[in-house]
């Protein structure tokens, strides 16, 4: 042990966390029973809006996918009186930021506005929310778009092994296919279909809200309501429960190029599981964000055989899977799977050590408060934990539900969730053994 | 807006840029030490200052600068070092080292164990990484503030101290040759702008890439690693940047604390790269590849960098960028090819103005389906010279400084930015002066001032005009 070694652990035990009271977090009653919850910042002139309708890209209806992203991509291309470049003009005059994205199992809005254009701010978001015109002339340009971005998605070898392994995995299920859709579903979508996914996803029963910045609660809850009394509430779709089945073995994709990408994995764990936390903190030991991982140190530390390496929990809400990926050299890529098999396996086995849990324990509850810095960085948190059903005060429960991880949990979990006979990689590339 | 597309295709870089993929062919490719943990990070915002914002700077004796921008609104500070060496910097046959070093640098010093750095700075919550571009090498750690006493002794420990071995070498070369490989190998995108830029680049050595040529990282050693840390890695040419939840007294006792006693190399003369000498000849290449999907065109012009008390002429191409190609609906290409006569799926023009030395001005048009690269140029042309011919809109001008404004007030939002932009001015030899005057230069920027620039782009003997195509069709299987 180093003398750094030993004055960074006695420096570890002086702090935790007490960093969090700084963020406190109000809760805005808004229509129907829904809230807001607005963290008040005013030493900057402006206030970012997060909203989330869960869905997402697993709302498509059957032979339309890639219908609620394309909805979204027209969002901004037009509205009530409108067209797409008065929208365009519009948002530069008041220099607001919107921002569109579609996930498998959301739909997510991120707005900006200066003080200064509050109402007239809000007054084009809600616009483009309640009124979009989905007009014939952006119609067809953004579909061109989103074609030319399907064909060279064609050809990119990490969008192919995404694509490859989730339909080998799910098959029919949403989740079997990518969000944005297909050639030919793209091509057959009509603008009713753009109304329906519209529809679909715009549902006040599925709205989520954060607001963090130079707006008080009063002004919060009328400008919410303003956006989202015109947003129809009805009941919500039934999404059916992934299943899924891991083919044994490799699949290999043929692809020119020198190095090989690969995509592995197997089911994971339920983010509501007594054992998430437990999970959570044994896969940052596997395969966590940075340096320090197993995966990591065996493959690229020691061996060299990758640039960078990362396994996490991808729990959905609609499956739970353990996900990782990695590329190496067409020459090496069997080798480097072979180490991830025997550290799954290891892991599984044995096990971490008492240090290595310690470590992740305290990386993992300090790295935690880090986060809270920026007003767009805690708006969407505070947005994630609404989607997520948890309370208000998780944010100073959090770091303790790591904290009382054990090594007993860790050994159970270990042997509960890794297995490594499951463990299916799709590579694509020339990988040669 | 065309959300989608911009949206779609920026995931395939987040890593890379926020605003848009595009962006990420032509604007300075940051190489870094691990992907993962940047993010969002890297974006160029055409405003990084602010003349309210509190920044602090002053000097040790032995020429080390310190910046502090203070902002607390949460418990947390970015501790950066900067030095004022990149790829631009490197001997000939050499290309790669600066990065390379960069990695290396994670390795064993006097006092810590390989990996150790890193470790360390996990342990406590913290992030840690680094990137490297032509004019400079730069490392952080963003932690809670009560480390960065700790931050400062280990980042000082590493620029004097490392303690490299032959296998630290052999093991590096092969992660950075697989960094090669997935950036810029497998992808034919980044591959072309490697072209272009060698192609546009006579004489300085910004032609050649961060990364390295491949035969030549291949052959980096120890010996050539060392040759190149003990002759930059020194106080008198790093520039320490603190931002976040601190005041500028206690980082200067901290810089004193842990920098003071550190010698300068007194050898270290200020960089000096060689010129360009005058461009008489526009250049033309053309990039196949079986892997392209979706064609384009792309030029860049030599363009003047920002230069300390003299950024005039910076902040008119900045906004003729706007102008030009700033947002897909309203500007004047975007306008004219995308929305008006369909010939364009995507259009766009881009600055750089932070460059150590002279720096580029670029247009792009990715045509619809059905249209050649040959008429896409044309029509891209065309477009410039209505533009020349009918003048500004002033209406678009005022929007543009209206977000420019905006970008101001946005941009206090990210403190890891606003100190990044603080080291890339910096590294381009800049002063906080320079940057803080920044916005009011835009500001001022005038219609006649525009187009005076905008004429320049009629002649391309300074250009470079890439087309990017897939193979002719039998060659394609």
């Amino acid at each position: 042990m180093t003398v750094l070694k030993a004055l960074m652990i006695s420096l570890i035990l002086l702090t935790f966390c007490s960093k969090l009271s700084a963020t406190v977090i109000t809760e805005v009653k808004v229509l129907d029973g829904n809230k807001a919850w607005l963290v008040e910042e005013h030493s900057i002139p402006f206030v970012t809006l997060e909203i989330r309708f869960k869905g997402g890209a697993t709302l498509d209806r059957v032979g339309k996918r890639g219908s609620v992203y394309f909805m979204s991509a027209l969002l901004n291309e037009g509205a009530d009186d409108l067209d797409a470049s008065a929208f365009a003009k519009e948002m530069e005059r008041l220099a607001v930021e919107l921002d569109f994205n579609v996930y498998q199992d959301s739909l997510s809005i991120s707005f900006k506005f200066l003080t200064e254009n509050k109402s007239a701010s809000i007054n084009l978001l809600k616009k483009a929310l309640t009124k979009p015109r989905f007009e014939e002339e952006p119609f067809e340009r953004v579909r061109d778009q989103i074609l030319s971005i399907l064909k060279s998605n064609a050809k990119d070898p990490r969008k192919i092994a995404s694509k490859v392994f989730f339909e080998n995995v799910f098959g029919s299920h949403p989740y079997g296919s990518m969000k944005d859709g297909n050639l030919e579903s793209i091509l057959s979508l009509s603008r009713e279909d753009i109304l329906n996914a519209y529809e679909d996803t715009f549902n006040r029963n599925q709205i989520f809200i954060s607001a963090v910045g130079d707006i008080k609660p009063n002004e919060l809850r009328d400008l919410v309501n303003e956006v989202i009394e015109k947003i129809p509430a009805h009941s919500n779709k039934v999404i059916d429960q992934a299943t899924y089945k891991f083919p044994e073995g490799n699949t290999v994709i043929d692809f020119d190029t020198p190095q090989s990408v690969t995509i592995f994995g197997h089911d994971g764990i339920k983010r509501t599981d007594k054992d998430f936390f437990s999970a959570y903190v044994l896969t940052h030991i596997l395969g966590g964000s940075g340096f320090g991982s197993r995966l990591m140190t065996e493959l690229r530390e020691k061996n060299g055989l990758t640039y960078g390496v990362s396994a996490y929990l991808a729990s959905w809400e609609k499956a739970d899977l353990i996900l990782g990926q990695f590329a190496s050299s067409n020459n090496t890529v069997m080798e480097a799977i072979g180490i991830v098999r025997k550290e799954w396996a290891a892991l599984a086995d044995r096990g971490v050590t008492a240090d290595e849990l310690q470590d992740a324990k305290t990386f993992l509850t300090g790295a935690y408060p880090l986060r809270f810095d920026g007003n767009s960085r805690i708006a969407r948190i505070l947005v994630g934990m609404q989607t997520q059903g948890l309370p208000m005060d998780y944010i100073h429960t959090r770091n303790a539900k790591v904290n009382a991880v054990t090594m007993e949990d860790i050994r159970r979990v270990s042997a509960r969730i890794l297995k490594e006979e499951n463990l299916y990689f799709v590579i694509v590339g020339r990988p040669t053994s | 807006m065309s959300a989608s597309y911009s949206q779609s295709v920026r995931e395939q870089s987040k890593h890379y840029v926020k605003n848009t993929f595009w962006l990420m062919l032509v604007s300075p490719m940051y190489s870094l030490r691990t992907l993962g943990l940047v993010l969002v990070l890297f974006f160029n915002s055409p405003l990084e200052g602010n003349a309210s914002e509190k920044v602090t700077t002053f000097k040790l004796d032995n020429g080390l600068q310190v910046v502090v921008i203070e902002d607390h609104r949460a418990p947390v500070v970015v501790n950066m070092i900067w030095y004022k060496v990149g790829a631009a910097d490197e001997k000939m046959g050499k290309s790669g080292v600066a990065h390379f070093l960069e990695h290396l640098l994670f390795k064993a010093t006097n006092k810590l164990q390989s990996g150790e750095f890193s470790q360390i700075v996990g342990k406590l919550g913290g992030s840690d990484n680094a990137f490297t571009s032509w004019d400079y090498t730069a490392y952080y750690q963003r932690v809670s503030r009560d480390y960065l006493d700790l931050m400062m002794e280990l980042e000082a420990d590493r620029m004097k101290n490392i303690n490299l071995t032959k296998l630290d070498i052999e093991v590096e070369r092969k992660v950075v040759l697989e960094e090669r490989s997935q950036r810029t190998d497998s992808n034919p995108g980044s591959l072309f702008a490697e072209q272009r830029r060698a192609a546009m680049y006579l004489n300085h050595p910004y032609g050649i890439p961060i990364i390295g040529w491949r035969h030549e990282i291949e052959q980096l050693n120890l010996e050539d690693t060392l040759a190149f840390y003990s002759e930059y890695y020194s106080p008198s040419s790093a520039i320490v940047i603190v931002a976040g939840d601190v005041t500028p007294t206690e980082v200067k006792e901290l810089a004193i604390k842990h920098y003071g006693a550190l010698k300068p190399n007194v050898d270290f003369k200020e960089r000096r790269r060689n010129i360009e000498p005058p461009h008489l000849a526009e250049r033309r290449i053309v990039f196949e590849d079986k892997r392209v999907s979706q064609p384009y065109v792309i030029r860049t012009y030599l363009a003047e960098e920002r230069n300390s008390g003299d950024q005039k002429k910076a902040a008119i191409y900045t906004v003729l960028a706007e102008l030009l190609g700033g947002n897909e609906t309203t500007s004047v290409l975007g306008k004219a090819l995308q929305i008006d006569t369909k010939k364009a799926l995507y259009t766009s023009a881009f600055y750089t103005g932070l460059s150590h030395d002279i720096s580029n001005f670029g247009l792009v048009i990715v045509p619809t389906e059905g249209t050649t690269l040959e008429q896409a140029e044309v029509d891209l042309d065309t477009v410039i010279k209505n533009f020349i011919n009918d003048g500004v809109d002033e209406k678009q001008l005022q929007r543009i400084k209206a977000q420019i404004r905006a970008s101001e007030i946005y941009a206090m939002d990210d403190v890891f930015g606003r100190a990044r932009s603080y080291g890339v001015a910096l590294t381009s030899q800049l002063s906080i002066e320079d940057v803080k005057e920044w916005p009011k230069l835009l500001s001022e920027v005038s219609s006649e001032q525009v187009l005076e620039i905008a004429r320049t782009l009629e002649d391309k003997k300074n250009a470079v005009t890439g087309w990017y195509t897939k193979l002719p069709k039998n060659e394609d299987r």
